[in-house]
């Protein structure tokens, strides 16, 4: 997340704190921010401009994630103008997700992206409630775009991961 | 970046983005006709999880256009007649005989072939955008790989396996591919501002495209010991031109029901 503004470091904080209330619609343990959705924030005075990556092209959150951005930046009294832009240079991808995020996540019952994808193009998935990697995959594709389907063979648990995306796919 | 570009080059970009935005538009659509009828329930979360990634395809890319002052992109999707329409004839077809509501008796290895076929070529126009001269097209590209990389994972189980099965699925497979290449030509044709659009450096030529697409499919038909034709035709007419089926016709009437209710309301 880049800052390109001309306000105090306080006002800064101010803004991350209101975005660190937005919610993905989805998964409402998990923020915009956590998510590494968020790239750039530009501003001076009482204006600012928040150009978020769009995650999954035909996710239906998005309006919704703009529109509670909005919502929450003017929480703030000394901002009266606010923008948010989708943006797809640079592309999200799902190590984007930040440290907290990977724990959030997991608090939702949702496994983070796995870090590392072997050259096979193979991943490796923990599951989110015992830690076990003794799991299978039930379906690629899950109930919402981001997320695939799993087993846990040794909690006997179903459930969901984030799908891996990174640019050499 | 648009004011850039020489009127003749614009024409050409807006003429491909249709192109590209028809195609996933109507194929999303066709794929939602299947919502509650795939073969299991694990294809049916699947499929339409598949359909939402495109229909998603098509809205930045009438997102695009939007931007080149073309419309509103709802209107975009919505309002434009079937002879306006740019996307390959193959992706209008029907699903099958009957209606989703009543008696679908749909074609299952013939949505198989058409995704399949479809994602793979998608695969190489997508692989020649990412050097496209428009960078915000050259953007979304790499989006829409990202994405595109599981539809092609998910269509080449299918395909292999149906075809790998034997007997009946086997046969219906074959005669699925008869039925997709005849009017496969139009997905890999760029219309009748194809020169424009590849002197402008918005993406490769059809002759480099459709060899990169001869390159995938070879090694996979002879690992399922299947004869690979590699001869395309346009038989129900070219869609990049303009022409088109009856059954877009019918398809529009059906996505459009609700948006022509009230053409202002906010989606």
């Amino acid at each position: 997340m880049e800052w390109r503004t001309e306000f105090t470091r306080d006002q800064e904080n101010q803004i991350e704190e209101a975005l660190m209330t937005v919610k993905d619609p989805e998964i409402d343990s998990i923020s915009v921010i956590e998510l590494g959705m968020i790239e750039l924030i530009k501003g001076c005075h009482n204006q600012v401009s928040i150009y978020v990556l769009p995650t999954f092209m035909g996710c239906p959150a998005l309006d919704i994630i703009k529109s509670n951005i909005l919502k929450a930046v003017s929480s703030l009294s000394w901002l009266e103008q606010a923008a948010v832009f989708f943006i797809y240079d640079p592309p999200w991808t799902s190590d984007r997700v930040t440290e907290e995020g990977r724990e959030r996540l997991k608090e939702f019952g949702i496994a983070p992206p796995p870090e590392k994808i072997d050259e096979t193009g193979e991943w490796h998935v923990a599951c989110p409630y015992c830690e076990s990697i003794y799991t299978t995959m039930d379906n690629l594709f899950g109930p919402t775009a981001c997320r695939s389907i799993l087993y846990c063979k040794a909690c006997k648990n179903p459930f969901e991961a984030m799908k891996p995306v990174s640019t050499l796919m | 970046m648009t004011e850039q570009l020489s009127d003749k080059s614009k024409q050409a970009l807006i003429n491909l983005l249709y192109q590209l935005a028809d195609d996933d538009f109507i194929l999303a659509f066709r794929g939602s006709e299947w919502l509650g009828l795939a073969p299991h329930i694990e294809e049916d979360v699947a499929y339409s999880s598949i359909n939402q990634d495109t229909m998603g395809h098509a809205a930045m890319f009438y997102k695009l256009l939007e931007d080149l002052g073309e419309g509103d992109v709802d209107e975009l999707s919505h309002a434009r007649k079937s002879t306006l329409r740019k996307n390959a004839v193959m992706l209008e077809l029907a699903n099958g005989p009957g209606h989703y509501l009543k008696e679908p008796n749909y074609d299952w290895a013939f949505t198989v072939v058409r995704n399949y076929y479809y994602s793979q070529a998608k695969k190489v126009k997508i692989d020649s955008l990412k050097q496209s001269s428009y960078k915000p097209l050259a953007d979304a590209a790499v989006k829409v790989s990202m994405e595109l990389y599981y539809h092609l994972l998910h269509w080449t189980v299918w395909f292999k396996q149906l075809i790998q099965a034997g007997g009946e699925a086997k046969e219906k497979m074959i005669n699925a591919i008869k039925k997709a290449e005849a009017d496969f030509g139009d997905v890999l044709s760029l219309g009748p501002l194809a020169e424009d659009i590849v002197q402008s450096g918005f993406i490769e030529s059809e002759t480099v495209l459709t060899q990169a697409f001869h390159k995938r499919m070879d090694p996979v038909f002879q690992g399922l010991s299947i004869p690979y034709s590699g001869r395309f035709q346009q038989i129900n007419g070219k869609g990049r031109y303009g022409e088109h089926t009856e059954e877009l016709v019918q398809a529009l009437d059906t996505i459009n029901e609700v948006y022509k209710i009230n053409p202002k309301a906010v989606w």
